[in-house]
């Protein structure tokens, strides 16, 4: 549009009025977009806030009609009685140990075998690459039975070994991280290669440290991932020493019948951390790439 | 003269540069299987032998009772194929990816390329959309369908209000799906976002300076900058988000479990149907691996789509 109106010789006075129509346009595209922003996140955010005032309302008020948002009676018990009744504290260390294990080792390693699908020749890359493919594409709920009795073989039934290192590598964060190391000019890697870079140099230095956002993201996505992780630990652990928060509150739940005060409140207090944490590590995936004093 | 004195030099010469050539080849192989030996062989003991393990007993009878797998050929698929159910459900899970996935990576982008700055709102924005990728799912299901109830949910007490006469919608076949489908996009959407939005830090500031100096309005800007340099990021989405349609099963599982009258029964709810309800391993375990086919054959195709665009990468 721009281009057009300034490629014809319009005189001083239209083309002030054009670029102020310009402007309007601009401008009202803006405000409908933060419009639209704002109440896709009203929708996106609305059973949360259910949620939220599902723990806080008292037993009996749960159900009612007319339906309310706001209880009319506060009832903050739930999140004490929740500590007591199923030993929050343990179940957040344990979550805490299994969910920072499994992104640590796992990025390291994806990232690693990124790195040599997006940078390197080697014979067999075309086949290993569809092998990762290939792991994405049987559903999880099948392969549980047979892992569950590789585990088994192993001996590391109920213990962090057990839970932790089956899911050290991934072929999603491989994937993921593949796509991201490609876009990277090959400039750089040559420029290293001839200044005697080792590969490992330059996948550390260079590759990894280009790829901030994407590296955050993948973090973040196995770490909730697995902080909300279900099945697995509920299959992998035996005693409730070793069990992680969603199998914890899931057997306390099936336990008793569904109290949603006393259940919401646990779902409020196993989310609260990783929302907490997402809010301020997003300055580390949406720091801009600054390609321009490498080249 | 020289030219005879010279050939023989060259001739030595050319198989040293070969070889060495060669060996520089041979040392960058070496490395790559190094950097990729702990990944690979995690994922090979931990879900290829689990893969193959679902393909043997594909072709078994296996059931919890013994005795225990009994060879049975390709009696399993055979008698997929001649289940109706199979081919409706295969149908729904069609419907399911056939919205989820253009619908969620449309929603994302956008909002991606809107909130992808860095200033107090969008932050917290974005944290809102990413609230339901950090939730449990099996809880988030549940409170779904409390608000979705026709008697005590709060979306149907409201519609009425507002004069609207609104459905049953989980309880009811017309209703059901769309429900089931608009939650997925509620579900998957803050991911795609999350991978957009650093998708597109990834592209250098100087090219849309460079855009906007040669007059590119917004929309070309968009058009001939953010969509070629976003293809690798737009090309992991795509092949992942149909990868996910396919196996759907958690939200499906906790609202509605594939009812009414299956009408939301996707392929993997089937599967779980039969491998875990009946306890018909084996015959679970060949449904697994017709999902496997049918993903493949998209993924194959979605990746000779991008390979002309991805070629660079290789």
């Amino acid at each position: 549009m721009t281009a057009s109106y300034l490629g014809r010789g319009t005189s001083a006075r239209n083309h002030n009025a054009m670029l102020s129509q310009l402007e309007f346009v601009r401008r009202h595209a803006r405000i409908l977009m933060w419009v639209t922003l704002i109440a896709g996140a009203i929708v996106f955010v609305f059973p949360f806030i259910w949620m939220l005032s599902l723990s806080v309302k008292p037993e009996g008020q749960a159900i009612t009609y007319p339906p309310t948002l706001f209880p009319r009676s506060l009832d903050l018990s739930p999140y004490v009685n929740v500590w007591g009744q199923i030993g929050l504290a343990r179940l957040y260390l344990n979550t805490l140990l299994f969910a920072g294990a499994v992104t640590v080792l796992s990025v390291t390693f994806d990232s690693l075998a990124a790195y040599a699908f997006a940078r390197l020749r080697f014979p067999g890359k075309e086949l290993l690459f569809w092998v990762v493919l290939v792991t994405l594409m049987v559903p999880v709920a099948v392969l549980i039975v047979p892992l569950f009795f590789e585990v088994y073989e192993f001996h590391w039934l109920n213990t962090y070994e057990g839970l932790i290192v089956p899911l050290a590598a991934n072929g999603y964060g491989i994937f993921l991280l593949r796509q991201f190391f490609s876009t990277l000019p090959f400039e750089l890697d040559d420029a290293a290669r001839v200044d005697g870079a080792g590969e490992f140099f330059i996948y550390r230095r260079i590759i990894v440290r280009l790829s901030g956002p994407a590296i955050a993201a993948l973090a973040v996505f196995t770490f909730s991932f697995n902080w909300n992780n279900f099945l697995w630990p509920l299959i992998i652990t035996t005693t409730s020493n070793m069990r992680t928060l969603p199998s914890g509150l899931v057997l306390f739940t099936g336990e008793h019948e569904v109290i949603y005060n006393l259940m919401s409140a646990a779902a409020v207090l196993a989310m609260a951390p990783l929302v907490v944490l997402f809010f301020f590590l997003q300055r580390y995936f949406v720091r801009g790439i600054a390609l321009s004093g490498l080249r | 003269m020289t030219a005879v004195a010279e050939a023989p030099v060259l001739s030595a010469l050319k198989p040293v540069r070969a070889t060495k050539r060669s060996s520089i080849r041979a040392r960058q192989a070496a490395t790559a299987y190094a950097f990729l030996f702990p990944a690979m062989s995690i994922l090979f003991v931990f879900v290829i032998w689990p893969i193959i393990d679902v393909f043997w007993q594909s072709v078994r009878g296996t059931t919890f009772l013994p005795p225990a797998s009994p060879y049975v050929g390709l009696g399993n698929f055979r008698s997929i194929f001649d289940d109706p159910q199979f081919w409706t459900d295969l149908r729904t899970t069609a419907i399911y990816s056939a919205v989820t996935v253009p619908v969620t990576m449309a929603l994302a982008l956008m909002v991606a390329l809107g909130l992808r700055h860095n200033n107090f709102t969008s932050r917290l924005l974005r944290t809102v959309y990413f609230l339901p990728a950090l939730s449990s799912l099996a809880v988030m299901g549940l409170i779904w369908s409390f608000l979705l109830t026709p008697n005590i949910g709060v979306l149907n007490y409201w519609l009425t209000k507002l004069g609207i006469s609104a459905p049953d919608w989980l309880g009811t076949t017309t209703w059901a799906l769309p429900s089931v489908i608009a939650v997925a996009v509620w579900v998957t959407m803050g991911y795609d976002m999350v991978i957009f939005v650093a998708g597109r830090q990834g592209i250098p500031e100087e090219y849309y300076e460079a855009a906007r100096i040669d007059g590119a309005s917004p929309w070309q800007q968009f058009r001939h900058v953010t969509l070629p340099l976003l293809t690798p990021t737009t090309m992991f989405v795509l092949v992942t988000s149909v990868i996910g349609a396919f196996q759907a099963f958690d939200q499906i599982y906790v609202m509605t479990d594939g009812g009414p009258l299956y009408s939301t029964e996707t392929l993997v709810i089937y599967m779980y149907r039969y491998a875990f309800e009946n306890f018909q391993i084996g015959y679970g375990c060949s449904v697994a691996v017709c999902l496997f086919a049918i993903v493949l054959v998209f993924t194959v195709i979605e990746v000779r789509m991008f390979r002309r665009t991805q070629r660079e990468a290789y």
